[in-house]
């Protein structure tokens, strides 16, 4: 009788690249549902429009280029839904379209597919289509099924300085406010980042210092810390993207340096730049320090010790 | 006292580690029909044969004199006639030397000498007697137990660590062992302590095997210098430098020998070797190994060296069904055997079958950089920057990242969740740069 011979381990736990996936797009529902819930249908079209672009563009790269098809591994479907949760309700389809081939044909695959990129797909895609179409990006859109308490179209968001808006903090917790698809909700993205928690799929570290960094530093710089998280991006950023395995450090301590930067860095936005939302750059620009990271903060090797004397 | 170690895994916590397979199985005797016994069971060059087809041997009479430093005596595990002595597939890539002694049933032992008591034996006679009796670590690694009993020269031991964690999943031989034979194994430690000089024996024990804790307790009672440590249930907590690190709070110094942390550790069954070796004078002719997984009926069998796998499998009911795969050594770090021809060496403490759905390749995928291999390597590397190196063929790189630090105990390529073949790709480097060292 012949055995299969293979190297040890011979047995491995559970999670697979797929399943982790399966984890934040499981994580990402309740945004994706609060955004219909709070912009109406439009909000699932783009939601759609931005998965079939992004798992279509990969399928085709990895056709033409006759490499091992990997859209099973559910990354291109994530990186669709967090485009659509970044974009305004009434992004047209084209726009759509440009954003999911930056995301996945110009920084991931261009640079090696899955693993390989060193900015988050989604966000570089919404950085590129914020500088090109800041009018469409910033709209938003009536047509809710829930009646929303400002008029939108051309409007603002929240930060936009001068904005008469003013909204409670239970309509900056559920979402009334204008935004993007899935920003808005913060019910809904802490229920995500629960269920990341508890799955363990990320640990606390990336959102939770994020979370304090930033309001701690708008606090240092005369912002409102807590109407600063309730609104804009930034627990969906601490969330979702920062936590993106590929371009976040692989030690604890590197993701707390990371995440503190990343804090720091929307709050110096927020509270001194000329955007009303900092959020996206903060994140790529700790996207960009995080090789370097990773080369200074290592784990002590075991041993790493003077001889006992 | 720290209880366990930073990093680690929990491979199959959900079945209990699959030791209750097992753990309630008592050891039985298994007597071969013939032995094809393997001179190179150790570390270090292998013996030389000294007996050749045709001659009549007894048991326990020595087959094949050690040669070199690491060098250890084989003995022959059954009685009876010589069959071959040729090179013969082994868990090695390469065949090995061995001699086959088909059994005559007689169990004729060689006239055996003690050599003292537990207590008053001469403890300079201790260490030579346990080359003798060719004994070398029990609990994988088969590094010739003397060498390591040996403490050089201006070094100093200040204590003596029994490993009686048994992490690997599966494998309950050392359990048995410990729940069977307690005083013999405290015996084997007071020898060690008394042939070293160090005062302070400690048998660590992982605390899924309470029973083994509750019997190893009951044996240290009176006996000086000895105790019993329970440590939290984790692998690699059986790990050399896991366990120095956790019983002792000190860490060995990179690419340095365990005694430079003031600490020896030898495993519980070698400890039990060694105290049949010096009171009854008995070689090193049998071990308990776990046989577990795709076999009718599993258990803990009491096997002599150079049994065949096959026979192994016989004595427990034979393959179940859909038997696929077939390792020595526990399921992370265990050696693949091709077919069942192979034999149980001095250091095999399992033979387990894994079924096809067991035994299934896992497709490896590119990194994502998770860093759970960061997070569970118990030597703290960072494994996927390791790999990066070596499919580069950047070796030098790797070595400078830890490559050489790295234990192979298998946690990142087991928490891996791209499936990359971690461990193995650093095996493979180690042995590359082991062979550009010869040449």
């Amino acid at each position: 009788m012949q055995f299969s011979v293979s190297n040890a381990p011979h047995v491995h736990q559970k999670d697979s690249t797929a399943s982790l996936m399966l984890d934040v797009l499981t994580a990402l529902m309740p945004c994706v549902i609060a955004g219909v819930w709070l912009f109406g249908w439009q909000a699932l079209r783009v939601t759609l429009l931005s998965v079939v672009f992004c798992v279509g563009l990969e399928l085709l790269w990895q056709k033409l280029g006759k490499k091992p098809i990997r859209i099973n591994d559910l990354s291109a479907a994530v990186t669709g839904v967090i485009l659509a949760l970044n974009l305004p309700s009434t992004a047209p389809w084209w726009m759509i379209f440009v954003g999911s081939a930056v995301a996945i044909l110009l920084v991931k695959q261009m640079f090696g597919g899955l693993g390989c990129n060193f900015m988050n797909p989604a966000l570089a895609a919404r950085a590129v289509l914020l500088a090109s179409w800041p009018t469409f990006m910033t709209a938003t859109n009536t047509a809710s099924a829930y009646p929303l308490p400002f008029d939108t179209v051309t409007s603002a968001t929240v930060l936009t300085e001068g904005s008469t808006f003013s909204a409670t903090t239970i309509d900056l917790l559920v979402g009334r406010i204008p935004g993007t698809i899935g920003e808005v909700c913060k019910v809904a993205i802490l229920l995500g980042l629960l269920y990341l928690l508890l799955r363990r799929t990320i640990t606390w570290h990336i959102p939770v210092v994020m979370i304090g960094s930033f309001m701690l530093f708008a606090w240092a710089f005369g912002l409102d810390p807590v109407a600063g998280v309730l609104s804009g991006g930034v627990l969906f950023g601490a969330v979702f993207m920062a936590t993106d395995y590929v371009t976040s450090p692989m030690t604890p301590l590197g993701q707390c340096v990371y995440a503190a930067g990343a804090g720091l860095i929307v709050a110096l936005i927020r509270a001194f730049g000329g955007y009303p939302e900092g959020v996206t750059y903060a994140i790529l620009l700790m996207n960009i320090a995080t090789p370097l990271i990773d080369r200074a903060i290592r784990p002590r090797i075991y041993g790493e010790v003077k001889s006992r004397a | 006292m720290k209880r366990t170690f930073k990093g680690g895994v929990h491979p199959l916590r959900e079945i209990h580690e699959g030791k209750r397979f097992t753990e309630d199985c008592a050891v039985r005797p298994l007597v071969p029909g013939q032995v094809t016994i393997p001179v190179g069971m150790h570390i270090g060059a292998p013996s030389a044969p000294c007996v050749k087809k045709g001659d009549v041997v007894r048991l326990g009479q020595v087959i094949a004199e050690p040669v070199g430093g690491l060098g250890l005596p084989v003995h022959a595990s059954v009685s009876g006639t010589v069959v071959a002595v040729e090179e013969r597939q082994q868990l090695r890539a390469k065949p090995e030397l061995c001699i086959t002694i088909e059994n005559d049933m007689l169990d004729d032992w060689v006239e055996l000498t003690p050599v003292g008591e537990v207590e008053t034996v001469d403890p300079a006679a201790i260490i030579p007697a346990v080359r003798a009796a060719g004994i070398c670590g029990m609990g994988g690694a088969a590094f010739p137990t003397h060498v390591k009993m040996t403490v050089p020269e201006g070094k100093r031991a200040d204590i003596v660590i029994l490993n009686g964690a048994e992490c690997e999943p599966y494998l309950t031989a050392d359990y048995r062992n410990m729940l069977e034979h307690p005083d013999r194994i405290v015996d084997g430690l007071r020898l060690i302590l008394r042939a070293t000089g160090v005062s302070r024996g400690v048998i660590a024990i992982e605390d899924n095997k309470p029973e083994a804790i509750a019997a190893m307790e009951k044996a240290v009672e009176g006996r000086t210098g000895c105790e019993v440590m329970a440590l939290r249930t984790k692998y690699p907590q059986g790990g050399e430098k896991q366990l120095i690190e956790v019983v002792t709070g000190r860490q060995v110094p990179r690419g340095q020998l365990p005694i430079e942390a003031g600490a020896l550790v030898f495993n519980v069954s070698t400890a039990r070797a060694i105290a049949e070796a010096v009171t009854e004078g008995r070689p090193l002719i049998e071990r308990i190994t776990t046989v577990a997984g795709c076999v009718k009926e599993p258990g803990n069998l009491l096997v002599r060296v150079g049994t065949p796998f096959q026979e192994v499998v016989d004595a427990c009911g034979g393959l179940a069904d859909g038997a696929k795969k077939a390792f020595a050594g526990g399921p992370m770090t265990g050696l693949c055997a091709p077919d069942l021809s192979v034999s149980v060496a001095k250091n095999n403490n399992g033979v387990i079958l894994f079924d096809e759905a067991q035994a299934k390749a896992l497709e490896e995928g590119p990194c994502i950089r998770c860093g759970r291999c960061v997070g569970v390597c118990p030597m703290r590397l960072m494994p996927y920057e390791m790999k990066f190196d070596v499919e580069r063929g950047n070796l030098e790189r790797a070595k400078a990242r830890g490559l050489m630090d790295c234990v192979l105990c298998g946690a990142c390529a087991y928490i891996c969740p791209a499936r990359r073949h971690l461990t193995a790709a650093f095996k493979t480097a180690r042995e590359e740069l082991a062979a550009k060292a010869r040449r």
